[in-house]
């Protein structure tokens, strides 16, 4: 029996540093569909996990590979899936169902050029919007962006731990270059494994879909327990019951579902700010910030680098953001941009900008400089 | 086990329609699993979307009501995960073989180790009444006002061609061989499949004139044939496929193989020559 990654240094490219912090974060359970730039993370976990004890199956589109996801986390499992923009399109239902049910489940989307089968094989982060938006009601997810081989490590460590903390689907947001570029990461002694609350076996739950408060969590009642939970994705009161005709159960379901995110923001909220005093503050998150760094560290700018996509991180934005002129730099038309506008005109910016790249073309270090210096960036 | 500890008595009555073949199976499930004496605890019931979706809700253990289509797929996730659970399935025609077809034939192939009961209606019910992929020819749905002018799909013998290690077909006047039916593949190992064609009055019936219930009921049954009297007319399964079409129904075991299931190909164990001829 192997074992997971040992703590240390290691040179590895970013599909196979996010399928090792799978393991290393427990999860035992994969079931996928092959799509470029995926499928690497799903090969290397089919060589590793027999290796440590886990279990992956390669379903027939990706709507089974979410559904067998979603069935093996009830059974007490962390699961997994990864998939890019056309998969994570036909996932979009059940990631509803993973919401409305409270089922912890981390979903990698490596994104690639969209809209349809678009550029397979390029980086771009076109998939911001469907990520937060996907599944038709309204419903509340988590999304993380990192923007090295490092970072996609330790937050797919952190998507795990959310996971079974709120018990709600984790989307970690990389992309073609994140997913194949190799870098040296470092694995650390300590890694803080989160593991979901749950019902004791042989307990009949009654109400367990009963939180404490109204933006609470409630425990997770395990499959093969006895605790006999009925699960359905349609409008269930507190005993897992279908209750579809009351606004009352209706509004106390789907609200407590948004606000254990929503009122939680702050403590999910993860953030890298540099030169927060600087009149131009730059929004960049993901492969799009790689290039942002030479204008912050010629002091032409400030950084506000969510590693949180969703929920939007307001409190750390709010903070830094009076009076500032704001520069999205992002790889699609403007997807964070409409969320970021929104919210730096509420808190007092002077002007929001766009700066936006398409096609797998970089925002190069230069332009950015340029870019913040038309708006008044000095040094 | 009392009928009320099978069943969460605080959920009746059931939403189903006056006539309704769904309780029909219910009773025959109820009783074939007390005959098993199985354990509620260790078994997890999943559906889909539909009349028939609604079945697991009732019962008295851990069930998923899962979305259209995905029941087998989620079902698969479960066994997988925890292959001390015994998994089964209850569906419609329309959730199991029109948006779920691929996980069905899929879920056979693999040979998943589950029991799945497709309650085959003719009809998508609780929508209210549009054309299935098994209504037959000519006859009349919302959708096909002038008749369906497609052909059905005969859903045990998918299933069969696709590998499960069980399949079988009744109706719901052959209560007492569904259940034994459901008994065999609850203890067959690997993907079982029940099919049971069943009433529904409001919808299929009520549009077909035959609205009235023990008439729909012979209506099914006066065109079933057993499989073997059938087998005598074809010469070779394969046109089993043209006799469903025609309106008659082959009832019976269709296959019952001794695959090795997907776990234990998992687990390493190989099949010979002698379990793939079942």
């Amino acid at each position: 029996m192997g074992s997971p990654i040992k703590p240390g240094r290691y040179f590895l490219s970013g599909n196979i540093a996010s399928a090792e912090a799978a393991i290393l974060a427990g999860c035992r359970f994969y079931a996928g569909y092959p799509i470029t730039p995926s499928s690497d993370l799903m090969e290397h976990l089919a060589r590793r996990f027999p290796q440590v004890g886990g279990i992956l199956v390669q379903m027939e589109d990706e709507i089974g590979s979410i559904a067998a996801a979603i069935g093996a986390a009830w059974t007490g499992a962390k699961a997994m899936t990864a998939t890019s923009g056309p998969g994570l399109s036909l996932m979009a239902e059940n990631i509803g169902f993973a919401a409305m049910t409270e089922t912890p489940l981390v979903i990698v989307d490596v994104m690639r050029g969209g809209p349809s089968t678009g550029q397979p094989t390029i980086a771009s982060q076109g998939d911001v919007m469907q990520a937060r938006w996907g599944s038709h009601g309204d419903y509340e997810i988590i999304a993380l962006s990192p923007n090295s081989v490092q970072e996609y490590f330790d937050l797919t460590i952190k998507a795990f731990n959310l996971a079974e903390e709120y018990r709600v689907p984790v989307l970690v947001l990389s992309d073609a270059e994140i997913a194949h570029m190799v870098e040296s990461i470092v694995v650390p002694e300590d890694v803080e494994v989160v593991y979901r609350e749950t019902y004791p076996a042989g307990v009949r739950v009654p109400r367990p879909f009963e939180a404490k408060c109204d933006d609470c969590v409630p425990p997770f009642p395990v499959f093969g327990r006895g605790n006999k939970v009925h699960v359905t994705g349609l409008t269930h009161d507190e005993r897992g019951y279908p209750d579809t005709v009351s606004p009352e159960t209706h509004s106390r379901l789907v609200w407590r579902l948004v606000n254990k995110i929503r009122k939680n923001a702050d403590r999910i909220a993860d953030v890298e700010v540099l030169n927060p005093d600087a009149d131009v503050l730059i929004v960049s998150y993901g492969i799009a910030s790689r290039s942002v760094y030479a204008a912050v560290k010629a002091g032409r700018a400030g950084l506000f680098r969510p590693r949180v996509l969703w929920p939007f991180p307001e409190r750390r934005f709010a903070e830094v953001v009076e009076g500032k002129k704001v520069a999205v730099v992002e790889m699609n038309t403007g997807q964070y941009f409409y969320e970021v506008e929104r919210l730096a005109l509420k808190h007092g910016a002077e002007s929001v900008h766009l700066m936006p790249r398409l096609g797998g073309a970089h925002p190069k270090p230069r332009e950015v400089v340029d870019f913040v210096g038309g708006l008044g960036g000095g040094a | 086990m009392e009928f009320f500890e099978f069943y969460r008595r605080e959920r009746w009555p059931t939403i189903f329609c006056p006539g309704c073949g769904i309780g029909i199976v219910m009773n025959a499930l109820y009783r074939a699993l007390d005959e098993l004496n199985v354990d509620l605890d260790k078994v997890v019931f999943v559906s889909g979307i539909g009349c028939t979706g609604r079945v697991p809700g009732y019962i008295n253990a851990d069930s998923l009501h899962t979305t259209h289509g995905r029941p087998l797929a989620y079902a698969t996730g479960i066994k997988l995960a925890n292959p001390d659970l015994d998994v089964v399935v209850i569906s419609g025609d329309g959730d199991l073989g029109a948006i779920g077809g691929n996980h069905l034939i899929h879920a056979a192939r693999r040979n998943v180790d589950m029991t799945v009961i497709a309650v085959t209606n003719f009809i998508y019910g609780l929508t209210g009444g549009q054309v299935s992929p098994t209504t037959p020819h000519k006859m009349l749905s919302t959708t096909t006002p002038y008749g369906n002018w497609e052909y059905p799909f005969s859903l045990a013998l998918l299933v069969a061609a696709s590998g499960a290690n069980y399949v079988a077909r009744w109706t719901t006047s052959h209560p007492y061989q569904l259940k034994n039916a459901i008994k065999e593949a609850f203890e067959t190992p690997g993907f079982s499949f029940v099919e049971v064609l069943s009433q529904c009055p409001e919808n299929f019936g009520r549009r077909n004139r035959i609205a009235d219930p023990p008439t729909l009921m012979r209506w099914m049954r006066e065109r079933t044939m057993p499989l073997k009297d059938v087998m005598e007319e074809v010469s070779s399964p394969l046109e089993l496929v043209d006799l469903n079409i025609t309106g008659r129904f082959a009832i019976g075991k269709f296959v019952r193989r001794k695959r090795k299931t997907h776990g234990q190909l998992l687990r390493g164990e190989e099949d010979s020559l002698e379990s793939l001829r079942g």
